[in-house]
């Protein structure tokens, strides 16, 4: 059932609706300004940005891919993939949330000081995630781990009692399976 | 909805060089324009040099760069074809910014240039630099810093081709100094590839037509929403409009920006809606069950409170804009394309499908609506010494009706009287700022429409604040030798300011009062136009027709009654059904809630 309207346009904050995160990959030209705008957009509409990619992807077509990670109810997230559609600078909007064949990845470096025991689970713990050692001291690890954003949060939870002193995170990337590309 | 792909340009065919400031006018040749308002100043020397020496190209010199804009849009709205403004850099470009805003918000397609410092000084702080395409780039469709000279045609003609195409709206070409000067190749419109390619979708969805026709028929109420998506998708829109109506026999109502796409003589035609429109318009809006809006975005001064906006309609949207479907109100269906093409496809469905409409419901349906019609909804009473602002508007009306009559406004409560008292049988004949309200806009924009039409009747209905906004254009008027007539309802007050003080904040009438007015009639002789007053109903038919056979600009200060209202109204927060006519509007403060005054 549609959830009815509120008494004004004012008051269309839909506030009542389940919010839902959402990743749109986003084509651009890669031109000056660009990600100015599709930040700005967001800004002015006042829509969340969860965690933003951006790089050039094609430098012959001059295209950037976006990956922006938005949270909103399903008439908000509407209305970002339309006001993303809209832009001229856009190619291509997929949101990957709601595409079965959507995949999502991410990096993280992870630093955890510990010793003793901890230290030997902080290892024992990264093995089971398939983390890397890139750097060692006597007292500290940084671990390197990609993995789709729910792993990297419960492997930050798990390693945050074994000394996790600093994340840093990419945000995310997407891909779709399959040959089709965007 | 944009398909991109990768455009292939035929074979360069132009391959001459020029310097920017050559290729902008050579561009804009190409182009067809014909017409450009605009400002001087350092940062735009070098085309204003190269329009020196092109009589092709016509430059009005405007007042204040805030005029340019608004005579650019007086212009594109009059002609459907977009409108060209040339200023300078740092303030020149800060005072086109309300103009910009105004045309992304109402969608006017315009072309604005601003000069820029040279590259090498941008973010040195420089002399009249500004961030500009940082400051405009949130009140654009698009825009564009040139960096190099060779990009210039390019940009030139793509910034035409997305102001004029899907929805349309303003585009900024920021060129810095040293890219006026630069040489490079120039290309024409044909032989530049697009770096955007920009392609809305024009053709509706076949399947999601067939689904909105067979509502249609399926109807027993049915309405006709339109707004200025009809307006912008050409006079083709307009006549398809027509045939639809007539095919259907639903009745019509559109926006304030609609007006004029359907016309007010058709029986069919039950005026505008919203806050300030008309009983029989609102009611049928909030009964009807299947509501068929076209290139209309359900504006909140259109749909009054939300959830009781047309509470038991299944809705048809029709939108250019992809993202103005579903934005504020839920539709069933909803169909992203051009008016004109989409209601060309209705047209062709209703008759391949064969449908036809329920007759006896229908009649129901008329019966219900004249009912309404029946309450007169514009009715006011007259008086024997002092002239009503309604009737200033009508009497204004009569006298014009039967010329080839343009009309602007400004924003306030004399906008509302001319939306609602004066009837537009044709459309890109009303020219008004509907989503950003702008006070100053009707003067200059008259100029735009003067320009583009020099021998039809160009009035600007305007207010006396409104009207001390952009008064300096009056000068640019006489340069150019413009026959505007600016025919002010004065009412010594910013009325609607007044009247929702009187509404709502209990009579605390705070900075809202028309101080020192200046008087019109010398002002208007200090500009080398011609003055005229009108102070009591017995006079008003004669200046008017005065005001209308001199074939010079006009200031006319037609004094009205200070106090005067408009009606009818729905008061912020309350449905359509709830609207209030003059005659009950006694205590309209207690009949806001306090939710309802929180509102804009
Ligand atoms: C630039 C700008 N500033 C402020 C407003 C707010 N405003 C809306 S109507 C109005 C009063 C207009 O007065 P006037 O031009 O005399 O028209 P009236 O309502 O009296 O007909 C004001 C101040 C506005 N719309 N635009
Ligand atoms: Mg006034």
């Amino acid at each position: 059932m549609p959830d009815p309207q509120p008494a004004s346009v004012y008051d269309l904050d839909h506030k009542a609706e389940v919010e839902n995160l959402a990743t749109f990959a986003v084509l651009v030209d890669n031109e000056p300004g660009v990600l100015h705008r599709l930040v700005g957009l967001f800004a002015a509409r006042g829509y969340n940005i969860e965690s933003l990619t951006v790089a050039e992807t094609d430098r012959n077509a001059h295209t950037s891919r976006v990956t922006i990670v938005t949270r909103g109810t399903p008439h908000v997230l509407g209305q970002i993939e339309a006001q993303l559609e809209k832009m001229v600078s856009t190619r291509h909007v997929q949101d990957v949330t709601r595409d079965p064949n959507g995949l999502e990845r991410e990096l993280a470096l992870v630093k955890v000081k510990s010793l003793g025991a901890e230290r030997v689970e902080a290892l024992r713990v990264a093995d089971i995630f398939r983390a890397r050692v890139i750097d060692t001291t006597h007292e500290s690890f940084v671990f390197e781990i990609t993995g789709a954003p729910n792993k990297i949060d419960k492997f930050a939870e798990l390693m945050r009692p074994l000394g996790l002193v600093e994340l840093s995170r990419t945000g995310v990337l997407s891909i779709t399976r399959g040959a089709d590309a965007l | 909805m944009t398909a991109h792909q990768t455009i292939t340009a035929p074979e360069a065919a132009d391959t001459e060089m020029m310097s920017g400031a050559e290729i902008v006018v050579r561009s804009l040749l190409d182009q067809g324009v014909e017409v450009l308002f605009g400002y001087p100043g350092g940062a735009v020397l070098p085309i204003y040099d190269a329009l020196f020496a092109e009589p092709r190209l016509r430059h009005i010199l405007v007042r204040h760069e805030q005029g340019a804009t608004h005579a650019a849009e007086g212009y594109a709205r009059s002609t459907g074809k977009p409108g060209v403004v040339l200023v300078t850099s740092g303030p020149g470009a800060t005072n086109a910014v309300t103009g910009i805003v105004d045309a992304l918000m109402d969608s006017i397609p315009l072309v604005v240039i601003t000069g820029q410092v040279a590259t090498h000084l941008i973010g040195t702080d420089a002399f009249q630099e500004c961030d500009t395409i940082g400051i405009t780039r949130s009140i654009t469709k698009h825009n564009y810093l040139v960096k190099n000279v060779d990009d210039l045609p390019r940009i030139m003609h793509e910034a035409f081709h997305i102001a004029t195409s899907g929805r349309p709206g303003p585009v900024v070409i920021d060129i810095p100094k040293d890219v006026q000067f630069g040489k490079a190749a120039y290309q024409g419109p044909q032989a530049v590839t697009h770096a955007h390619d920009y392609r809305p979708q024009v053709k509706g969805d076949a399947g999601r037509i067939a689904e909105a026709v067979t509502l249609i028929a399926q109807s027993r109420r049915p309405i006709l929403y339109t707004g200025g998506g009809v307006i912008n998708a050409g006079p083709r829109a307009s006549a398809l409009l027509r045939e639809f109506a007539e095919l259907t026999g639903a009745p019509v109502t559109s926006t304030l920006m609609g007006l004029g796409a359907f016309p007010a003589a058709d029986p069919k035609w039950l005026g505008m809606l919203g806050m300030h429109g008309s009983f029989e318009a609102n009611h049928a809006m909030h009964d009807c069950d299947v509501m068929v809006a076209l290139g209309a975005r359900f504006d909140d001064r259109v749909t009054g409170r939300l959830d009781a906006f047309a509470p038991t309609s299944r809705k048809i949207h029709v939108d250019i804009d992809a993202s103005s479907i579903g934005k504020n109100v839920r539709c069933d269906v909803g169909i992203v394309g051009d008016a004109a093409s989409v209601l060309e496809d209705m047209i062709a469905a209703w008759k391949a499908m064969r449908l036809s409409v329920d007759k006896t419901a229908l009649a129901e349906w008329w019966k219900q609506i004249d009912v309404w019609r029946a309450r007169d909804c514009f009715a006011y009473t007259p008086d024997s010494k002092l002239i009503k602002p309604q009737q200033a508007v009508e009497r204004l009306y009569h006298h014009a009706k039967d010329k080839d009559v343009y009309i602007t406004t400004e924003v306030g409560q004399h906008q509302m009287w001319a939306a609602q008292y004066f009837r537009f049988e044709d459309p890109n004949r009303w020219m008004t700022s509907g989503g950003l309200g702008t006070m100053g806009y009707g003067l200059p924009a008259a100029v735009g429409v003067q320009i583009a039409h020099p021998d039809s009747l160009v009035i600007d209905i305007a207010g006396d604040a409104s009207v001390q906004m952009t008064m300096q254009e009056m000068a640019t008027a006489i340069q150019y030798d413009l026959p505007i007539k600016i025919f002010i309802l004065n009412n010594e007050w910013m009325g609607m300011v007044r009247q929702w003080q009187q509404l709502l904040h209990g009579e605390r009438y705070s900075h809202s009062y028309s101080e020192s007015l200046p008087d019109f009639v010398k002002m208007a002789e200090a500009f080398g136009a011609v003055g005229l007053r009108a102070e009591h109903p017995g006079e008003l038919d004669d200046k008017i027709a005065e005001m209308i056979s001199v074939r010079r600009p006009v200031l006319f200060d037609c004094r009205v009654t200070k106090e005067e209202n408009c009606f009818p109204m729905i008061p912020s927060g309350k449905a359509h059904n709830e609207m209030i006519l003059a005659q009950e509007a006694r205590d309209l403060g207690s009949i806001i809630d306090d939710a309802g005054k929180r509102l804009v």
